[in-house]
């Protein structure tokens, strides 16, 4: 039991100071290596606590692509010179005191809400599935995924797809000036457009461009 | 203390999901600190899910978590994509001067 509450004030600890680095760095590409920093710790929460196969699919996902996709746009756009200037904002006017009251605000509200929180004591009793020790994480998650959530499940894959499609969408220009094979042109090509009989007269010889 | 809780869990929940709130207002720099910050909130989200599944004994926290991942990978590939399309189109994402609808 110690050694997990000194891996999670651990863990809490750099994943604090590593979400304060993401918004406060001058930088953004430094922005980017703490947003991963960030996610690989809580994925190691997860996993410490017990939830194994978000853990892992936390990896995957924002440290596998969502991470390394905000790093491939800062690259692309060329932002990464354009420095932080929040701590002293160009036109006079900071938003500075009114985020931060914002956020101590949500804060205190969170802390209040936490702290005055009880467990409902017929709460544990009303659980339609009870967390089974002898089957593994990723057995339960999929035992309910694909049974009582599957349409939610297939909904998700939806929402995938569209965001795909949408992003492709976006993105796609179409460039001139570039060569490229057309099928369609190929194969509907004619004997009249490549070929064409010429007489030649008796020594004249073919004149080509004419 | 000494022993963690599930109200240690909400509370770093709740620290880190303040500090994505404060980014996005305090944010001077481009769009993709923003949406970074959104990120951010998302994972505490996340974590106060998987933390009451996991005191609680109930898995459907975690399936609620998988939906979450799946909607945050789909905002972040589309953010992402009207962000390059803005830059293609005015040369900058810089909060600042984005202001074409004089908000």
């Amino acid at each position: 039991m110690l050694a997990h509450t000194i891996f999670f004030y651990t863990f809490s600890l750099i994943a604090i100071i590593s979400s304060i680095m993401v918004i406060a760095s001058k930088n953004t590409v430094h922005s980017v290596f703490f947003l991963i920093l960030d996610f690989i710790t809580i994925s190691c929460l997860f996993i410490m606590i017990g939830a194994e196969f978000l853990g892992m699919i936390m990896l995957i996902v924002y440290v596998g692509a969502v991470a390394v996709l905000f790093l491939f746009v800062v690259m692309m756009l060329n932002v990464a010179q354009q420095k932080n200037q929040w701590f002293g904002a160009t036109s006079g006017y900071s938003h500075m005191p009114i985020g931060l009251i914002i956020g101590i605000v949500i804060f205190i509200e969170l802390i209040i809400v936490i702290s005055g929180w009880k467990h409902k004591p017929d709460l544990l009793s009303i659980n339609s599935i009870d967390l089974d020790t002898n089957v593994t994480n990723t057995h339960l998650i999929g035992s309910v995924l694909y049974t009582d959530y599957i349409h939610l499940f297939q909904l998700s894959g939806m929402i995938l797809l569209v965001a795909m499609v949408g992003a492709i969408v976006l993105t796609f220009t179409k460039r001139m000036g570039i060569k490229k094979q057309s099928y369609i042109k190929q194969i509907s090509r004619e004997r009249d457009e490549g070929v064409s009989l010429v007489d030649v007269k008796s020594k004249q010889g073919v004149k080509i461009d004419d | 203390m000494i022993d963690v809780e599930l109200g240690h869990y909400l509370t770093l929940g709740a620290i880190i999901f303040t500090i994505g709130v404060i980014g996005i207002f305090l944010n001077r720099k481009n769009v993709i600190v923003i949406l970074m910050c959104i990120e951010l909130i998302l994972l505490a989200v996340n974590i106060n899910l998987v933390s009451f599944s996991i005191f609680l004994n109930d898995i459907n926290g975690q399936i609620f978590t998988l939906f979450i991942l799946t909607v945050a990978a789909a905002e972040a590939a589309i953010g992402l994509a009207i962000i390059v399309v803005y830059y293609r189109n005015t040369g900058t994402i810089h909060v600042e001067e984005i202001d074409s609808l004089k908000g």
